[in-house]
């Protein structure tokens, strides 16, 4: 699918990460965006509703986080394509729909710009406390993916990869940017709207009374359709059978949650994405993702300085977690450090799939600002012991 | 019956509407929310709308589970939330006729929020709110619509809360059609649906029904006939009246009518205007890709 | 969907006819008290869920007005105006 040519400003920017996700918002085809004003993130949809009038498309600033969070899903099922923005407290507020849309399994995107928490926190600066968030958030069983940018360049090209991840699994995708990543300027190269590769939604060509919006495909994900159409579906947020109709009893359950868990789990080797550095000989490896893992390259290149075999882990896709690629590390390393602006969020995954095999050892950060590059060399010596 | 009679036999004009495949339905005996479907049944038909394009939006609660009984694109969504959806569904699409089919408390407590946006803003989505003065699927909870006096499961000892007025609240917060009826007002129901259907902007109807299992019976008020029977004594139809004067109280007058019936750009209306103004011929519109 | 129990033969043609899905039925009375000529009177019978559903008393009474049919809330009776050689036809069920 070609994307309008004005929606892709092709060429070399200076952009910071809230502008350059917009442009990667645009750049996939979104036409539709609700939000709710909150730092640091706000600047995503100022962009947009200033850029999509010509574009085609619009953005409405509705009036708290519960009505944008579910008002991209109504627009998604009538064809948009749809995403919102946010940041910790807002991102609270729309787990609700995050989980209506994992149940009805409509195709959007939820950015978080994450800043200090929690609560109020720290507005106007970063924080990563939002990452279990992210797989957890909503109540009941579901699965997520999440995608974790570390500069504006990848703002850009990631977006356009969770509106394609949204569209192949039929999912909403979490987008997990930083405050930093989102305020700082860097170059931004937006190719040719003819290089950018869009996956399609993957609306039925069955006809009505032989399509069921539930029932999945060979790759556990089912068509889409959208409304007006004279399929005449019905979604619910109510366990349900292929068909959308409400079967709340525990073998419909079992069967759904199955299949929405599975749909997710089964392609996991697919959807997973990570960069490494200088990985091949290392003997221990430093997990970081977003802001921190820039801030971890400056420390592994003191380490690699003082003669320790160290490398760089980095998740690109959050969730899934990557959990094949750190048992494998698990077994010849002699520990990890894992580097995050929290107290303990993506350690415990690296934990698990480690397995005690090798030790994790965590850089906690309360947020506010990036780590000193120092605090992590301390941690990777201790690793290297 | 032979077998050529039965074929012969007309069928129930709600019929082609049901999901013929899900009835019969939850609804309690004597419960008014069936009411309202057939006069909205019979409006869709009366209306000629084409009903590929007419989609069903309700939240959570007994009459949110109108959508999942209609044979149309129907959505049951979160619990207060049917406003917002439906409003990104209308934006996405403007060649859908969005109707939002809620209870007061969905539409009006958790959903208040929306509700009054959507007015603000004149969404065009037309609100259908049977208001049966509870929560009834969670078991009789006092609603925000409770008159004071009544027993809730949550004021066990009578609502102390003033309700609010629907109708006052739809007409100060933008709407530009609202009416009140109940469920024994079957053809103003079905008419004022009619009208609504060909009006454009943020259209309301409250239709007060019987909740027979637990607002009437906590309140011993009798069951569904009774209350149709208190409906048609005491209602009195005041077409034009201020909305400011219809106020509801327990077992008290009921004011009925049309209130509201103007004309006013529509959210969609005022962005295109002021858009075009503003970018002249670079506005695009809704590229809907 | 089943007719009420048949009656003796009128001697002049209904201008309305109800039908009835018995098992449908849920013995509220909507109909019973809102039909304007009062040709609905619920029955002693039973149906399967243990409700009196109605039937039409007067044969030669029903206008096919469908108010029954608007009140019921469970979509158990509706009625049809049928052609009469001595009535203009009026038109639509939504009228009257």
């Amino acid at each position: 699918m070609k994307v309008e040519a004005k929606a892709v400003l092709t060429g070399t920017h200076f952009l910071d990460g809230d502008q350059a996700c917009c442009e990667g918002a645009l750049a996939a085809g979104a036409n539709f965006a609700a939000g709710y004003p909150i730092t640091p993130s706000t600047e995503i949809v100022e962009r947009f509703a200033s850029r999509i009038p010509t574009v085609g498309g619009l953005f409405l600033q509705m009036e708290d986080e519960l009505a944008s969070s579910i008002a991209i899903l109504g627009a998604a099922w009538a064809g948009a394509k749809a995403f919102t923005v946010t940041s910790g407290p807002g991102f609270s507020l729309m787990m609700e729909h995050i989980g209506y849309a994992a149940m009805t399994e409509t195709p959007c995107v939820f950015v978080d710009v994450q800043r200090g928490g929690p609560s109020t926190g720290l507005p106007t600066l970063p924080g990563q406390g939002d990452m279990m968030q992210a797989r957890w958030g909503s109540h009941g069983d579901y699965e997520i993916i999440a995608l974790c940018p570390n500069s504006p360049q990848e703002c850009f090209d990631l977006m356009i990869d969770a509106f394609n991840l949204s569209e192949q699994y039929r999912t909403p995708v979490m987008f997990m940017m930083d405050e930093c990543v989102g305020h700082m300027t860097e170059k931004v190269v937006i190719p040719a709207a003819d290089d950018i590769k869009i996956f399609p939604r993957r609306y039925t060509s069955l006809p009505p009374g032989e399509y069921q919006p539930f029932r999945p495909g060979p790759d556990a994900i089912p068509e889409m359709v959208k409304a007006g159409e004279g399929y005449r579906i019905h979604v619910t947020g109510l366990t349900h059978d292929e068909q959308g109709y409400p079967a709340m009893d525990w073998r419909s359950q079992g069967k759904l949650v199955k299949r929405l868990v599975e749909k997710l789990r089964r392609n996991a080797g697919n959807i997973v994405r990570y960069e490494e550095r200088n990985a091949e000989d290392a003997e221990v490896i430093v997990v970081a993702y977003g802001i921190t893992s820039r801030v971890a390259l400056r420390a592994l290149q003191m380490a690699r300085e003082e003669g320790i075999k160290a490398g760089l882990h980095r998740p690109i896709v959050v969730w899934p977690f990557p959990e094949q690629r750190i048992r494998e590390l698990a077994e010849r390393v002699k520990a990890f450090v894992v580097v995050e602006m929290n107290y303990g969020q993506m350690v415990y995954e690296v934990e698990r799939c480690a397995a005690e095999r090798a030790r994790a050892l965590l850089v906690p950060h309360g947020g506010g600002t990036v780590h000193e590059p120092e605090e992590i060399l301390e941690a990777i010596r201790e690793a290297a012991r | 019956m032979s077998e050529a009679a039965a074929a012969k036999q007309p069928i129930n004009p709600v019929e082609p509407f049901l999901r013929a495949d899900r009835m019969p339905h939850i609804w309690c005996p004597g419960c008014g929310i069936g009411t309202t479907v057939n006069c909205f049944a019979r409006a869709l038909v009366e209306s000629k709308l084409p009903l590929d394009k007419v989609v069903v939006v309700s939240g959570i609660g007994c009459t949110g589970r109108v959508a999942g009984y209609m044979r149309l694109d129907s959505f049951h969504t979160t619990h207060g939330r049917a406003i917002p959806f439906a409003t990104g569904l209308k934006l996405a699409d403007p060649n859908l006729t969005v109707v939002v089919y809620s209870g007061d408390g969905d539409l009006i407590a958790i959903g208040g929020n929306h509700f009054i946006h959507a007015a603000r803003r004149n969404v065009d989505l037309k609100v259908i709110c049977v208001n049966n003065f509870i929560y009834g699927m969670t078991g009789g909870q006092v609603g925000p619509t409770t008159p004071v006096g009544a027993l809730a499961t949550t004021s066990p000892y009578g609502c102390f809360e003033r309700p609010f007025n629907l109708p006052y609240l739809a007409e100060s917060s933008g709407a530009v059609y609202v009416a009140r009826w109940t469920a024994f007002h079957v053809r103003h129901v079905a008419r004022s649906m009619v009208e609504v259907f060909n009006k454009k902007g943020f259209c309301f109807i409250e239709i007060i029904a019987p909740c027979p299992t637990l607002y009437q019976r906590r309140n011993r008020l009798g069951d569904g006939l009774d209350t149709m029977r208190y409906y048609k004594q005491k209602s009195v139809i005041k077409n034009g009246a201020s909305t400011k004067d219809l106020e509801l109280s327990l077992q008290g007058e009921i004011i009925v009518g049309k209130f509201v019936d103007v004309e006013r750009p529509t959210l969609k209306q005022t962005m295109d205007l002021q858009l075009q103004q503003a970018l002249g011929s670079r506005y695009a519109g809704w590229g809907g890709r | 969907m089943t007719e009420a129990p048949a009656a003796p033969q009128p001697t002049r043609k209904f201008r309305g006819r109800v039908y009835i899905d018995w098992n449908r039925c849920k013995g509220c009375g909507f109909c019973v008290e809102f039909c304007p000529p009062k040709v609905l009177a619920f029955t002693g019978w039973y149906n399967d869920h243990g409700y009196h559903p109605p039937q039409l008393i007067r044969e030669d009474g029903c206008t096919g007005c469908d108010l029954c049919g608007l009140y019921c809330p469970d979509f158990a009776i509706f009625a049809v105006r049928e052609r009469v050689a001595v009535e203009p036809g009026k038109g639509g069920e939504s009228e009257g």
